[in-house]
């Protein structure tokens, strides 16, 4: 997998594009009113005991190079192979029900489940998102059209994603639940593209993703292309999902003593 | 694959709409300060009436508190989230009142919840968390057994009020909690009340919204977050009306309705939206019927669905449950974001071909799709009055069925009701016996069964690139197991015409 990063100092208002007026999904999970948690949630019960912290770092997230330094990296770009999909990519293709047995939380079903990624995808697929005996997948960039992720509310579809070394789903529309997982899972960036860059691309071709400048950039075809702010749920995905994230900013108490 | 946009998704519809009439569909835009290009696009090709309908049914907001005018979804969203005024697209943390989850998503959800919160955690409240194992039972896959294994062990230590728990997997009716497919389950156990907040990990959660709650789907984190806290942090959903008006013709199913409503906006049309069902239609319907229509609001990418409480709500409730609950409704001057309407005298039965929800056809017109199997099942499909849809139609044809025809009940009620109540106009003779003289499977054990594919051995799994006429929500790609298998999603009615010829076939060959 070749996912490049840099670092840079976290900023929370790194998009200057951000409106809480402008309903896209990429608001859908944390705007604004959220960084002020603390003082809402008042009854939260206190997390007391918590788990080694090395438990929760075993499970590789989309920011797992950085992960062994998260409070102080910052994702700024993706570097690698794309695989393109279709429109209505669903949870059933990214993966089957039958491998749903698996349970996400435990590492080695884990890592199994990240093999299994887009198995269901129909026989009109020539090339394998994973070749056969393999566990991980060369193409670490997804790109979709519409309506990716719809369906169940599985979250092993982000999960398997991950697992898989997928670093970002480039597509032009989620389904929301998918989205939210992503999110919640700091598994993958659900980035949207602001056209359909799933019929100008083609898998295997070399591309650059510019978080901080919402910029895709196909190196084979040498188009560029203007993706449409993360927004908020940047960091999130950035910390490792809402947990990290919430400990990392305050808004609940961080590791017990 | 299917249209992203809301026009048809084939030219032949176009044509077909205009033979017979259907412009019973319109759609108006009210006015909304919230910009969403596709809705807004296609309703302005489509503009019949530009006013709101009058509404048959008008209340009070019951909190006394409300300053402005809010739709159903919004008022619930307002009293979960101890707030007197919301707008869609606030963010809000919503104080939930049931949480369930099956044995999918549950192991992974006590995972995340023992991870963040500490292995010797309590959940927020033992009584509003509901464990319904239901969608990988009778097999024998271990790690499908041994995720049974650790909700029960969850349970015990954490004191699980309502877990319907099951050992024997030999017999399911050696297990006296055992229910079965948990959308189902739960509006039979009482667990769904109006003005409710329900969270699921299921996309099929939003079935509850029949209840006039607000009811969702949700992930592994987010319900390792709410066993946690009970809260949850929800973005309050623009609303869009469906107002179906007219007396139901006898040949169609509330699974018609749906199936017309995501054909017209598409698998996506309603992604982050409320979808609010009304009209008299819909008050017509049947508790069950109500379920059908919210239960594949998802396939329209739907957040949730909501049927307004009515007498007939409560009095189904009425002895399922007594907690006190307090419904609420849209107000007159609630913002939708758009409304539809259907004139449903008009509507004929429905299918959606494969392999989208949305591909939506006339049953007649693919009479010709000769087909390998029949299912009856699911949360969608698999409930007592579709099996006695189902059985209808075969006793008023008095045939047999043509191809293996494989019943699978939701619930242990649904598969008690099959073998004791009698189906009208039978002479007394029950579902079961029905279904054996029509020469159909024995009906399984209540599970979700072959719907979504499951374990190898599951019972009516698709093995083989067969053709399906299924009463189930989805018929994506290897949906029902085999990638190359075709699924027809259709009505209790269609479905049992289709086994009783074959083919495809509309159910008015066998009704009128």
């Amino acid at each position: 997998m070749a996912v490049c990063r840099s670092t840079t100092a976290i900023s929370l208002s790194r998009n200057p594009n951000f409106s809480t007026t402008n309903p896209k999904p990429s608001l859908s999970f944390l705007s604004p009113p959220c960084l002020k948690l603390p003082s809402i949630l008042p009854s939260f019960k206190p997390l007391t005991s918590q788990s080694p912290p090395d438990q929760r770092l075993s499970i590789p997230r989309a920011t797992a190079a950085d992960s062994a330094t998260p409070t102080t990296t910052s994702t700024t770009f993706f570097h690698g192979h794309c695989y393109v999909v279709g429109d209505n990519i669903d949870t059933d293709q990214i993966i089957p029900a039958e491998y749903l047995t698996l349970v996400p939380s435990k590492p080695d079903e884990y890592e199994k489940l990240g093999s299994y990624a887009l198995i269901g995808l129909p026989a009109t697929y020539k090339t394998r998102f994973i070749e056969a005996n393999q566990t991980k997948t060369k193409y670490s960039i997804v790109i979709g059209g519409e309506n990716f992720g719809c369906g169940s509310s599985r979250e092993h579809a982000p999960v398997a994603l991950g697992a898989a070394g997928v670093a970002a789903v480039v597509a032009e529309s989620y389904a929301r639940i998918f989205f939210r997982n992503s999110v919640a899972t700091g598994e993958i960036y659900p980035l949207e593209s602001e056209v359909r860059i799933c019929e100008e691309c083609k898998t295997g071709d070399l591309i650059t993703i510019e978080l901080m400048e919402s910029k895709l950039i196909n190196h084979t075809s040498g188009k560029e292309y203007k993706l449409k702010p993360i927004g908020d749920a940047g960091p999130v995905i950035e910390a490792g999902g809402i947990f990290a994230y919430a400990r990392k900013t305050g808004m609940i108490p961080s590791q017990a003593p | 694959m299917a249209s992203s946009t809301i026009s048809p998704p084939s030219a032949s519809f176009i044509v077909k709409k205009k033979e017979l009439g259907r412009s019973a569909f319109s759609s108006s835009s009210s006015p909304s300060p919230f910009s969403v290009p596709k809705c807004n696009k296609s309703a302005a090709k489509k503009i019949v009436s530009a006013m709101a309908p009058q509404q048959a049914e008008r209340m009070p907001a019951t909190t006394g508190s409300v300053k402005t005018a809010m739709t159903l979804t919004e008022k619930i969203f307002a009293r979960a989230s101890e707030k007197p005024q919301l707008s869609p697209g606030d963010n809000v943390w919503v104080n939930v009142d049931t949480l369930m989850t099956h044995d999918i998503s549950g192991p992974g959800s006590i995972g995340i919840f023992k991870r963040e919160f500490g292995p010797d955690a309590k959940v927020w409240d033992r009584e509003k968390v509901v464990i319904i194992p239901d969608h990988y039972i009778f097999t024998a896959d271990k790690l499908a057994n041994r995720n049974v294994d650790i909700l029960r062990d969850f349970c015990n230590d954490q004191n699980i009020k309502y877990f319907y728990d099951i050992k024997d997997l030999g017999n399911f009716k050696a297990n006296p909690d055992y229910k079965g497919v948990c959308h189902v389950a739960l509006a039979q156990e009482g667990h769904c009340r109006p003005g409710e907040v329900l969270l699921g990990t299921d996309s099929h959660t939003c079935t509850a919204g029949a209840f006039g709650q607000f009811a969702t789907g949700i992930g592994n984190t987010d319900a390792g977050f709410v066993l946690g806290t009970g809260k949850l942090l929800l973005k309050v959903p623009p609303t869009l009306k469906f107002i179906m008006d007219g007396e139901m013709p006898d040949y169609l199913l509330a699974k018609d309705l749906i199936l017309q409503i995501i054909g017209e906006i598409s698998v996506a049309g309603a992604t982050y939206k409320s979808m609010e069902f009304a009209g008299t239609t819909v008050e017509s319907l049947t508790m069950e019927e109500r379920m059908t229509l919210c239960n594949m609001v998802i396939e329209a990418g739907g957040k949730n669905g909501v049927v307004p409480a009515d007498s007939t709500t409560f009095k189904y409730l009425e002895d399922k449950t007594t907690i006190p609950y307090e419904p609420v409704y849209s107000d007159a001057q609630a913002r939708f974001l758009t409304e539809y309407r259907f004139d449903i005298t008009k509507l004929e039965p429905l299918v959606a071909k494969p392999h989208s929800p949305d591909n939506r056809a006339l049953a007649r017109e693919c009479k010709d799709v000769k087909i390998d199997r029949v299912y009856i099942g699911s949360c969608t499909g698999g409930k007592t009055e579709d099996f006695m849809a189902v059985a209808k139609v075969f006793l008023a044809s008095g045939k047999k069925v043509k191809v293996p025809t494989f019943l699978v009940p939701a619930t242990r009620k649904v598969w008690m009701d099959l073998y004791t109540l009698p189906v009208p106009g039978s002479g007394g003779k029950t579902c079961s016996q029905i279904f054996e003289e029509a020469g159909c499977d024995t009906p399984a054990s209540p599970t979700c069964g072959a719907c979504m594919g499951g374990p190898r051995d599951t019972y009516a799994r698709m093995n083989k690139a067969v053709v399906c006429v299924s009463t189930t929500n989805r018929n994506f790609p290897g949906r029902m197991g085999h990638k190359e298998g075709q699924v027809y999603l259709a009505s209790p009615y269609t479905a049992a015409a289709s086994a009783l010829t074959g083919f495809v076939t509309d159910p008015r060959e066998f009704l009128q």
